[in-house]
């Protein structure tokens, strides 16, 4: 390996596919897994022992719903006990009266809120659940008293794309000291939603004038974290920090990934904790090693200059688009497919109607057993033009 | 641990500390200082970490100016001009509050 492989510094815990929402571009995978799937608490606080040893400062966790999980707090209070900190990345329904305090006590360093629309109709439609949005602005307030740092999370694409500078006077409004302004990654989920998420090129321009207007302006208020949306890219973002470089995540059932979406690689066979230490998959698998440093690249990235910048780009997108997860990610313009990516918002927006006007019989929610097969996704397709 | 509504400009009046959510934590394995943040990592160096460690929400900047002065043994203007310049970084990142 060309670069000097580190320890990891963060690591990804999704502790259950179980999730009150629906969202149509949920990162989690296409097949969920069932409760009776998901490790027990001393399985991952055993993960958690060795993910600090083996170097972790910093855990997010998620799901799902993380906050379905009954022993949070006692998976919280293990890692703080290590001194990890901790970060609860929840969609904030259903939190019951006192458990935010009690998941304060245990020691949670920060809460990280979704929220799926500015509105009360865009959040309620896209999570596919009625009342979520008050819901949600009332564990914020809650998550404030009780003193934690609060981190407004807004995935964005074509539904909500116009909803940017509300977004941005929510999170203001809410006490947070972040947003993030997130283009939805599309992976697993936001696939097969594609042609309905996918925002039009004038609203990307728009919406990243206002998020660079409102950094400045809120230079000490509120710190804004944008994820730029990779259809519209030049380069591509740096996935990860680097394939297997310093972050990693495990699945609700002890599987050890690179990357949410890595199991989209077919030529990859992940590793279970506790079947494998942490440690061992971190520095031996085959599938962690397979597209580390910079030796596994193909041209053009082999000989970039960028090649310790964005380290190729994203595997999934280069396996999703390319067909090869070897492939420079064709969000890169120097990549001979970066023109598929252009085609691909064309398709999108020849199929789509006006955005805030969408029905949402288009979508296709994220559930257990709703994963659309190769068929039925046409069948889908067809109802979302039909629907226009 | 209210929210702010504008940016705090820093002055040697300023009584810096850090928030609680904001720590700095030694990592045997790595044999450096990290400061740990909301989804952030820092890794600041020897002059940042003595500037930092000094931000108890008890002394003023220009205390913690004069003891740096002494310490590094340079001229307090020079001093004054750097940590009000590096303060002011991190009170704009919200990592510290001034």
């Amino acid at each position: 390996m060309s670069v000097q492989l580190l320890p990891p510094i963060g690591m990804l815990a999704e502790l259950t596919h179980r999730c009150p929402l629906q969202c149509p571009y949920c990162s989690n995978p296409l097949e969920l897994l069932k409760a009776n799937r998901e490790l027990d608490t001393s399985t991952w606080i055993e993960l958690f022992n060795e993910a600090a040893d083996l170097g972790v400062l910093q855990v997010h966790l998620s799901g799902g719903e993380p906050t379905l999980r009954r022993d949070l707090e006692q998976l919280i209070a293990a890692l703080a006990g290590r001194g990890v900190y901790t970060n609860l990345i929840t969609a904030g329904i259903g939190i019951a009266e006192g458990r935010i305090e009690a998941l304060a006590d245990a020691g949670l360093d920060h809460l990280q809120l979704s929220f799926q629309g500015a509105r009360a109709e865009t959040t309620d439609l896209i999570g596919n659940m009625r009342g979520s949005h008050e819901k949600k602005l009332d564990t914020a307030r809650r998550a404030r008293a009780a003193g934690l740092p609060l981190t407004i999370n807004a995935p964005v694409h074509r539904l909500n794309i116009e909803q940017v500078p509300e977004f941005i006077d929510m999170a203001l409004g809410l006490g947070a000291e972040r947003l993030e302004i997130a283009n939805v990654q599309y992976a697993g989920w936001a696939i097969a939603n594609r042609n309905a998420l996918m925002p039009d090129r004038d609203a990307v321009l728009r919406q990243m004038d206002i998020v660079e207007a409102a950094r400045e302006r809120l230079v000490g208020i509120m710190n804004i974290d944008f994820v730029p949306p990779d259809y519209f890219a030049t380069y591509p973002k740096p996935c990860m920090g680097g394939w297997a470089r310093d972050a990693f995540m495990v699945t609700p059932d002890g599987t050890v990934l690179p990357c949410h979406a890595a199991q989209t690689i077919p030529s990859l066979t992940f590793e279970r904790f506790p079947e494998r230490g942490l440690a061992e998959i971190w520095v031996d698998s085959p599938a962690f090693n397979a597209f580390r440093g910079t030796d596994w690249m193909l041209e053009p990235c082999r000989t970039c200059d960028r090649r310790e910048i964005d380290w190729g780009g994203c595997r999934c997108q280069a396996m999703a688009i390319a067909g090869n997860a070897s492939a420079t990610d064709p969000a890169c313009v120097l990549s001979p497919l970066h023109g598929r990516m252009a085609a691909l918002v064309e398709e999108a927006i020849a199929t789509a109607g006006p955005s805030d006007a969408r029905s949402p019989e288009a979508l296709i929610w994220r559930r257990i057993g709703g994963a659309p097969t190769a068929e039925g996704h046409e069948t889908r397709q067809g109802a979302a033009v039909l629907a226009e | 641990m209210t929210a702010l509504s504008h940016r705090t400009l820093v002055t040697m009046a300023s009584v810096p500390s850090l928030p609680t959510h904001v720590r700095i934590q030694y990592d045997p394995l790595r044999q450096a200082h990290a400061v740990l943040a909301p989804e952030k990592v820092f890794w600041p160096n020897e002059i940042s970490l003595d500037i930092l460690r000094k931000c108890d929400g008890a002394r003023p900047v220009s205390a913690i100016v004069a003891e740096l002065a002494v310490e590094y043994d340079a001229g307090e203007d020079d001093v004054a001009a750097d940590v009000i310049e590096f303060l002011q970084e991190w009170s704009d990142k919200l990592l510290v509050r001034a």
